[in-house]
């Protein structure tokens, strides 16, 4: 066996048909290069800074018509109102519960060690021992860095967030799992509630919702619903169509048949959602600040004001410690989800019983206690930890920053004239129709017409928001975040996936870069990069690339010891190895690394509106700040989503028909 | 082995259980404390809670430092701090979910639609403080070339500003967006090799102004008075043409400099017919660019808490305060 046999796609490639398209679409590519040179600066669609387009103008109307019957239709006063009474309410109730005192107590009802407690028994009992281990360490650590209180609120915040987004995205997902066409109705919608930026809809929210917990709360759901309803939709697709055919035959209804084939076997993917939706609620941890929301993200954004690295860098480091917990105690749970569905052990059982009596005795006499008493109930200490985390925080970060910057400087000159501003200039100076033109026949020739149509909505929508030009520049920086992104995946990815120890060691890491909230690194970046578009690049590559990282690490580790056995065999060196066989291998999930990682640069971009990069975030969050470019702002979030719809369709056709076409190859 | 497993895991646990319990027999009780906080609020219920924005800087946070400190200990109040954007900020005036701002800077579309339109809100006077909007450079650049202060030699330097983001042209830094700045057609109309380039926030407008000084690179922008900053980098203003009334009217043709700025406190229609003692204080709050630049400093330098630099300020100034409390 060679090891050419084992990496078919490096063959000379044969004449087949989908080959040909690879080479089309190349044509296409060059084709468009030509024209955009050739016509450049024609039909560019400009659009100043303060100028406004008829459509953003009656934008800002619209927005402003319903601010003016806010009042008067009782129906919708209504049901508004009760939402928010009743999502109040169940707040207010955990923060009663954990983090805040109430009109009759000065401090909540469950002090510390009583919550250390309750979330160490939960976790011993649904997910492993280690974990619970662990959970304790990091929620002891949040009080050690004196930020217990703060903690508290933002736990109970995401909670009542994850709740209600389960509540509602389970058996909406249910539903999309069994009718597919419920799931094409609803997908688009999806896609707005995760690539609109969040700084659009803030300010609508208050107004229905008033500023206090229900403003948050829905802020995290519109963001938190939607992995919990795709993955629980994913999950009930996975179940094997005979299982649910069979239960039916034998005389069960589609009700007992989705009860007590189709959920039970899904559990586990769901419990992996449940995982998603408490991320995707953290994430929301700082923008729900900017209305109020109290807790760590409340910290980091205070801190912005006077530039205080070390003081949001301890609540960023809070935010992480407290995503690790929650992380890895519902894998661990998902995992035992998965073991108890394999095996069913008798013995294990009775072990589990036991403890679990003496666990949650333990865990009542500490929340008595810290309900008694003052110790137990207000952390202890002045958060001595905190205070040196934040001191090491701001020397490290001024440390660098002094000997650092003539590098940094260096590599931002080099990045920006070397490759974003060929690229920009490209892209922004080239007629809308060529580009456009471009873009649709691509598409076509990836999935034919539906794609093709796709194209066509999304450029369309651009065209009508006015905002072609800077969605150019978005574009353009955009691809430059993606490209490294892509680059640091494939190389630490591979690195990640061939070695455990440093999988060990980097994994919490990249935990912290997909959780640190962008405004506790965002001032010593600019510190470093200056206030430039590649300080958004650079940002966005601090929070996508542990995406990308992680997705080619498990797909390298996924490809079969077999084949890798057998290419060291065959006498493959090391380099032979990743090149010919592991990469190759991981095809698939490189391509999907690649995807998300242009998504999770997208969901930078307003981040990169306050730090220099001007396009499209810049708009978004001036149609924040300002009353006259609300307007603007909106039309600005909706060229985001666009450029995220296309993006993601675009790389999908792209992985799909590299599968078909390897496949195709290899047979 | 499982079993015996268990077993000692249920003695380590049991143990643990009973030096919980013993541990619990120590330390002071809940409700004893609890009290005082409890009657502090009841016992004041001619003020009630007053509902205070606060806008997202510095300057701002001092202000609110201030008053909601003495609304707490020397009236009563049950002061809820909201920390808001400007915009939402007002738009809580139409909800009732906000009573006063202690610090607006201007803000014409606002004043016309929740003032005007919607008579939700009302002026509640000056806050002595004078906002100052300009251009600035860093103090070396000033020193070394004194006359980079006056706009018409900027196109002698235009070149010095140049970076990635600025193409051909000089870099001018505008900051949040929160402000209408009118500085791409100042540099327009006054023919200056400039580009704007929006650095999208405070905190990047500052690190560059900061990062300008210490690493004397040439750093020119769109800043403010009273800001904390200024006691860090003094920034000195570039003088443009002097503003005359109405020379910034037409957004297009305008090549003035920016009016001073009246800083000013708003309040809601609600709240000033209340008769919250609260609203007094408001309507009656004001003090110097100095004053506030000092608890700013306590604030944002000393990092105080709000309240410990509300105290020492309030401390400090006994008479100041003792006029905002009369009539």
């Amino acid at each position: 066996m060679t090891s050419a046999t084992l990496a078919p796609e490096k063959l000379a490639t044969p004449k087949t048909p989908k080959s040909l398209l690879g080479r089309k679409n190349a044509i296409v590519g060059i084709g468009w290069f030509i024209l955009a040179i050739l016509l450049k600066g024609r039909s560019t669609l400009p659009l100043n800074r303060s100028s406004l387009t008829s459509v953003q103008e009656s934008l800002t109307n619209l927005s402003d018509a319903i601010d003016r019957n806010r009042n008067s239709n009782p129906f919708f006063l209504n049901v508004i109102n009760k939402i928010r009474s009743s999502i109040n309410a169940f707040v207010n109730l955990l923060q009663d519960a954990i983090s805040q005192g109430s009109a009759t107590r000065a401090v909540p009802q469950i002090g510390w060690l009583g919550v250390v407690a309750v979330i160490g028994l939960a976790v011993a009992v649904f997910a492993s021992a280690r974990a619970a281990l662990l959970a304790v360490v990091g929620f002891v650590t949040l009080g050690l860095l004196g930020l217990w209180q703060e903690s508290m609120d933002t736990l109970a915040l995401t909670l009542a967030a994850v709740v209600l987004a389960l509540l509602i995205g389970i058996p909406l997902g249910v539903l999309a799992g069994l009718y597919p066409r419920f799931e094409k109705l609803i997908t688009p919608i999806l896609d707005f509630a995760q690539v609109m930026p969040t700084f659009v809809y803030l300010t609508p929210v208050t107004l229905f919702f008033l500023i206090g917990p229900a403003s948050a709360t829905i802020v995290t759901l519109i963001y938190a619903i939607p992995p919990a309803l795709r993955i629980t939709t994913v999950a009930i697709r996975g179940v094997p169509w005979s299982t649910v055919e069979a239960a039916v035959s034998m005389g069960s209804t589609r009700w007992q048949a989705l009860r007590k084939v189709q959920l039970p076997q899904a559990k586990r993917t769901i419990v992996v959602g449940i995982n998603q939706t408490i991320m995707a609620a953290l994430a929301m941890v700082t923008i729900a600040a900017l209305i109020d929301a109290p807790g760590l993200g409340l910290v980091v954004v205070k801190a912005l004001e006077t530039l205080d690295v070390g003081r949001s860098f301890k609540a960023g480091l809070a935010i992480v410690i407290m995503a690790v917990v929650l992380d890895r105690s519902t894998t661990a749970a998902a995992e035992r989800v998965q073991k108890d569905s394999m095996q069913q052990q008798t013995t294990a059982q009775k072990f589990g019983v036991a403890s679990k009596w003496i666990g949650l005795l333990l865990t009542l006499v500490a929340i008595y206690i810290s309900n008694i008493y003052l110790w137990a109930s207000q952390f202890p200490g002045s958060g001595i930890l905190g205070l040196k985390v934040a001191s090491i925080a701001d020397s490290s970060t001024g440390w660098i920053q002094l000997h650092l910057v003539n590098v940094t400087n260096g590599i931002t000159d080099l990045f920006s004239y070397g490759l974003l501003n060929p690229i920009q200039s490209l892209l922004v100076n080239a007629p809308w129709y060529t580009t456009a033109a471009a873009i649709f026949v691509i598409g076509y020739l990836l999935k034919g017409f539906r794609l093709a149509l796709i194209v066509v909505v999304c450029v369309a929508t651009i065209l009508i928001s006015g905002l072609w030009s800077d969605s150019m520049v978005t574009l353009a920086s955009t691809l430059v975040a993606a490209l490294i992104t892509v680059v640091l995946g494939i190389v630490v990815g591979t690195w990640v996936g061939r070695s455990l120890p440093v999988d060990r060691v980097l994994r919490p890491i990249l935990d912290a870069g997909q959780v640190m909230p962008a405004f506790v690194y965002l001032v010593p970046f600019l510190g470093l990069f200056g206030a430039t578009r590649f300080t958004a690049i650079m940002a966005a590559v601090v929070y996508a690339s542990p995406a990308a990282i992680k997705l080619v690490a498990d797909g390298v580790r996924g490809v079969p010891e077999s084949i890798t056995e057998a290419a060291i065999s065959a006498g493959s060196n090391t380099w032979q190895l990743i090149t010919k066989v592991q990469l190759p291998s991981a095809r698939r999930a490189i391509a999907l690394a690649i995807n998300q990682g242009l998504i999770y640069v997208l969901a930078m971009v307003v981040v990169g509106g306050l730090v220099g990069a001007g396009g499209l975030g810049y708009l978004v969050v001036a149609g924040f700040s300002q009353e006259n470019l609300k307007g603007k702002g909106l039309a600005a979030g909706v060229a985001i989503v666009m450029l995220g719809i296309l993006i993601d369709r675009i790389t999908q056709a792209i992985a799909d028909r590299r599968d078909v076409h390897a496949k195709a190859v290899a047979t | 082995m499982v079993r015996k497993g268990a077993k000692r895991t249920s003695l380590v646990l049991l143990i643990a259980a009973a030096s919980l319990v013993l541990a619990a027999c120590g330390g002071a009780k809940v409700s004893s404390t609890s009290s005082a906080a409890a009657s502090s609020s009841t016992s004041t219920p001619a003020c009630g809670t007053f509902n205070l924005a606060v806008n997202p800087w510095v300057g701002y946070e001092a202000d609110a430092a201030v008053v909601a400190y003495v609304a707490q200990t020397k009236l009563g109040c049950n002061v809820v701090k909201k920390n808001l954007s400007e915009e939402i900020s007002w738009q809580g005036f139409a909800t009732g979910e906000v009573d006063a701002i202690l610090e607006n800077w201007g803000h014409a579309d606002l004043t016309k639609k929740y003032i005007t339109e919607q008579k939700v809100a009302q002026d509640a006077g000056p806050t002595g403080n004078q906002g100052i909007i300009g251009w600035y450079v860093d103090p070396w650049l000033a020193q070394k070339y004194p006359d980079i202060l006056d706009y018409k030699n900027l196109n002698k330097y235009a070149s010095m500003f140049k970076t990635s983001e600025s193409g051909s042209k000089g870099a001018f830094l505008d900051g949040d967006p929160s402000y209408v700045t009118n500085d791409e057609a100042i540099i327009k109309n006054l023919g200056l090799n400039f580009k704007v380039v929006y650095t999208g926030s405070e905190a990047a407008l500052i690190t560059a102004f900061r990062n300008g000084e210490t690493q004397k690179k040439p750093v020119i922008g769109y800043f403010y008075e009273p800001q904390w900053f200024l006691s860090e980098v003094p920034l000195k203003h570039v003088a443009l043409p002097p503003y005359t009334p109405g020379c910034d009217a037409d957004p297009k043709t305008v090549a003035c400099d920016y009016p001073p700025y009246p800083l000013n406190k708003v309040v809601s229609t609600k709240f000033a017919t209340s008769g919250s003692p609260a609203y007094n204080l408001v309507k009656n709050f004001n003090w110097t660019n100095d004053d506030q630049n000092e608890v700013a400093k306590y604030i944002a330098q000393d990092k105080m808490t709000d309240d410990q630099a509300a105290k020492k300020w309030v401390d400090a100034n006994p008479d100041k305060v003792a006029a905002w409390l009369a009539g």
